[in-house]
């Protein structure tokens, strides 16, 4: 039990590691997943077998295939490659490697000597569900709706950009802005001039 | 991780790679959460998780959608690039 | 009828007011109605006012009329008061006669200026300040009228402001002026701390009763008010000014600077000659400061060739006999002399501002001539005032005066023959430069031709004023009679050889002495007058009396040139720096801060971890 988590945990960690040295973004993509896959299983040592499902499935499943398909249609190539090379220097790695560890450091000293009551049974799914439903039933409306908006908020920010050109080429004719109904329309400019 | 997540972001200049890390970021915070509900024997780490599940979705989806925006308007992916607010 | 004492002052000030506000709405006559009607209202109340109290003349011979409470301050209530005796009637007369006379002949002298509402306004503030000067009963109040009338020499000497030279005479004027009157302000409040009072009365009685004779604090107080005395009338040393000041229109330069502001030292010291008579040092210095200034202003007016400027010294000189008459005791003698001048004077300068206007504007006297055919009511006046002021005898009021103070010199009871042989002495000046002017404006070939005539308004106060200059002689024994209640007569202590008589003979043959080495100089034999001046000895004092002694030289090395000095130093005032450095300071930090501001997301991010890691730094390590 124990050695199945440090394995996991050790996955997990040198993944990730991995994950940000790459070159190659879609490299980096796949450590990623496997990263991921790392935490699941740690969660499931724990006895927490709901969220490694979510994990898996959500995380590792959806947010991880959006990052691929949207890597796709950048389709950097071989000129991403280039770019990395040139942006990566070992110098830069200097201070945020710093500074990280010195948080590890605050961190671990945060939590030391408390590694008590682990895998002793664990949280079942049945538990999870209640508090979901009880305490937690707001945060899950309020989920929801972050959900909602973000759903919004990725489709008006992709679909503008498609239609815009079109209504632009149209708005330069004069039939083009009469027929957008535009408040802009010049008097009369929509009618013959009658003598009186 | 959390840490390892820290570092990338720091590091990494391309737009995605920043993102990514942001995910590890998010996913260690997680970890986290889940690992004190199993100490404690509560689901409240659980249920924490899932709203950081729910935010990081998303959050990704506009980020990348975002993500496309910027790279058709500055045909680039650098974060360097876009400091039009510098001071 | 005295009841009306206060309309005196308050239809100037109430006509100023009307100018000022209206004025420029106003048409010419109109603004001249106003302006020189309400000095020409309170000639007539004065003369009223004069009758009443002359022929039923109140207790004390002193009439006061509270007006209201000025400050109310715990215990400390100076109020307005007009207080009227003989000193202050006689110098009213004077000062609203005259006044009006000059208010007519301005209002065509300035007939074709484009501010002629404003001046006659500025004119009556004036007027209205030295009446509230003359009519006070407290120091306060006097210092009122005191500060009033430096502020109306300045805007007056400064009228035309379009010049800068005119605003630095004014400027001149106005500092030294007020150099006097710290001195003056110092010595009320010396006055007031120890005697309690600012009422003048008051604290003539509590200075008399309190202080022994020559006690410092008398003798301080004396010597201060003598600084403002200085400063106001232009004595020496602070007599520098008064040239420069004729800057201004004639006008004011006749009222002003001749009959009236000049005189406010000679008022302020027979006022509280109580004071004076308690310090006979401060009393000597007086006859000192006179005596040197009327001879420095004599030797100096001989050689100026502005005609205007000639007679700023000599109203510098007259000044000094009137302060030579107060520092030997003669108080009377000083007042009448301060009468026929203010007559005299304001008619030489109302007649020079006739020929600078009818010569368009010339102001040298070496370039006019002849002008006798061509402005005969002007020069006839001109006559009669030059020879009253150098005393011809017996028929002109200035000899009277003069030669009373001439006379008082020696024999009043600080008298001394230094000063009448100063008197003398400034007398045979008075006669020369007297008549190098007469000679050479009026006679001789024609200089620059007449372009301009004077109309009634200007000729009719020529006129009078002469008649009072020659009537005014015959004043003497009534002056000085209704004079004596109100100062102390001057008491003869030494005769000795010399009397009276005697002494009128000596001013007289001097006057005579005077008027023929004029005529040698200026009108037969011309020549000899270059030559003088050309030779070494003469030029050079020629060059230093035309610089006036060369104290605008003393006092700009001294005084200007220092403080310029200073000033460029301080130019960036260092004061300045707390300011200067708060608003430098700022600009380091924005500088700073700006530059993390750089728009990059790495680095705000960061920015976020090292906060972070410090803050769990100083959470866990507490």
């Amino acid at each position: 039990m124990q050695l199945a988590f440090y394995i996991a945990s050790a996955v997990a960690v040198v993944s990730t590691a991995l994950m940000l040295t790459r070159l190659h973004i879609v490299h980096a993509l796949l450590y990623l997943i496997v990263s991921l896959l790392g935490v699941a299983v740690v969660f499931y040592l724990l006895g927490a077998s709901f969220v490694a499902a979510l994990e898996v499935i959500v995380y590792a499943g959806a947010i991880m295939v959006l990052f691929v398909f949207v890597v796709m249609m950048l389709n950097l190539g071989a000129r991403g490659v280039e770019m990395e090379e040139r942006w990566l220097t070992p110098g830069i790695w200097v201070g945020p490697v710093v500074l990280a560890g010195i948080l590890i450091v605050e961190v671990l000293y945060m939590v030391r000597g408390s590694t008590a009551g682990l895998g002793a049974g664990g949280v079942e799914p049945k538990q999870v569900g209640i508090a979901l439903f009880g305490p937690y039933l707001i945060g899950v409306e309020l989920a929801s709706v972050l959900l909602l908006a973000g759903l919004v908020g990725a489709y008006h920010l992709s679909y503008r950009k498609v239609e815009k050109r079109e209504i632009q080429h149209d708005a330069d004719t004069h039939e083009g802005r009469a027929a957008a109904g535009g408040d802009l329309v010049l008097a009369g400019t929509d009618r013959p001039a009658r003598t009186p | 991780m959390f840490s390892l997540g820290l570092t990338g972001l720091l590091v990494r200049r391309n737009l995605v790679f920043v993102l990514m890390s942001l995910e590890v970021m998010l996913n260690a915070a997680g970890l986290g959460f889940v690992v004190a509900g199993a100490r404690w024997h509560q689901a409240d780490g659980q249920v924490m998780f899932l709203f950081i599940l729910a935010t990081a979705a998303a959050e990704v989806a506009v980020g990348l959608a975002l993500v496309l925006e910027i790279y058709h308007r500055f045909k680039s992916l650098d974060v360097d690039e876009l400091s039009e607010m510098r001071g | 009828m005295i009841r009306l004492l206060w309309l005196i002052p308050a239809l100037p000030f109430a006509s100023a007011l009307i100018l000022v506000l209206i004025g420029s709405r106003l048409s010419k006559r109109a603004a001249a109605a106003v302006g020189a009607g309400s000095i020409g209202f309170s000639a007539v109340i004065t003369i009223l006012v004069a009758a009443s109290f002359i022929t039923s003349p109140p207790p004390a011979n002193s009439y006061t009329q509270i007006l209201w409470t000025w400050i109310s301050v715990d215990g400390f209530r100076p109020q307005v008061g007009l207080y009227l005796d003989p000193l202050s009637l006689v110098m009213l007369l004077v000062v609203t006669f005259v006044g009006f006379l000059i208010h007519v002949y301005s209002a065509e002298f300035m007939i074709e200026d484009g501010d002629y509402s404003r001046f006659f306004a500025y004119m009556n503030l004036f007027v209205a300040s030295m009446l509230m000067l003359l009519l006070g009963n407290n120091l306060l109040l006097l210092y009122l009228g005191w500060e009033g009338v430096g502020l109306c020499s300045y805007l007056l000497i400064g009228f035309w402001y379009r010049d800068p030279a005119n605003g630095r005479a004014a400027r001149k004027a106005f500092i030294l002026t007020r150099v006097g009157d710290t001195a003056m302000s110092i010595g009320l409040y010396l006055l007031f701390t120890q005697l309690g009072t600012f009422g003048i009365q008051d604290l003539m009685q509590r200075a008399s009763a309190q202080w022994p004779l020559g006690s410092t604090y008398a003798v301080t107080a004396a010597f201060l008010l003598l600084g403002g005395a200085i400063g106001k009338s232009a004595q020496f040393p602070l007599q520098v000014w008064l040239p420069d000041a004729m800057a201004g229109p004639t006008p004011v330069s006749a009222l002003l600077h001749a009959a009236t502001m000049v005189t406010a030292g000679v008022y302020l010291i027979a006022r509280t000659h109580v004071l004076f008579s308690l310090a006979p040092s401060a009393q000597l210095a007086v006859a000192v400061v006179g005596a040197c200034t009327l001879l420095l202003a004599g030797f100096s007016a001989l050689v100026q060739h502005d005609i205007k400027r000639i007679l700023a010294y000599s109203t510098v000189s007259q000044i000094g006999y009137m302060f030579l008459a107060l520092g030997v005791g003669a108080w009377q003698a000083a007042m009448f002399h301060f009468v026929t001048h203010a007559f005299f004077k304001a008619l030489l300068f109302l007649g020079a501002g006739v020929i600078i206007n009818a010569l368009d504007e010339e102001h040298s006297i070496f370039r006019m001539g002849g002008l006798r055919k061509e402005l005969p009511i002007t020069f006839w006046t001109f006559l009669i005032a030059g020879c009253s002021l150098a005393g011809l005898p017996f028929v002109t009021a200035g000899f009277f005066s003069k030669d009373l103070i001439i006379w008082d010199a020696w024999s009043a009871q600080n008298g001394h023959p230094a000063f009448w042989i100063a008197g003398i002495l400034g007398a045979l000046l008075t006669a020369l430069y007297t008549f190098r002017l007469i000679f050479r404006v009026f006679f001789g070939p024609l200089g620059i031709p007449v372009t301009k005539r004077p109309g009634y308004r200007m000729t009719t106060p020529l006129v009078v004023l002469a008649f009072l200059s020659i009537a005014g002689g015959f004043l003497k024994q009534p002056l000085l009679g209704f004079l004596h209640s109100g100062l102390p007569s001057t008491m003869e202590a030494h005769a000795g050889t010399l009397t009276e008589t005697r002494s009128e003979a000596v001013a007289g043959l001097i006057f005579l002495i005077g008027l023929y080495f004029a005529y040698l100089f200026h009108l037969q034999k011309r020549n000899w007058a270059g030559a003088l001046v050309s030779g070494p000895v003469g030029r050079s004092l020629h060059q230093w009396w035309f610089a006036d002694w060369g104290f605008d030289w003393i006092y700009d090395k001294v005084f200007v040139q220092p403080f310029i000095w200073a000033s460029e130093i301080n130019k960036s005032d260092f004061i300045d720096v707390f300011y200067t450095g708060v608003a430098w300071l700022a600009q380091w930090f924005y500088r700073g801060l700006s530059r993390t501001e750089t728009g990059r997301v790495r680095w705000y991010a960061a920015g976020m971890a090292a906060g972070s890691v410090l803050f769990l730094a100083v959470v866990l390590f507490k």
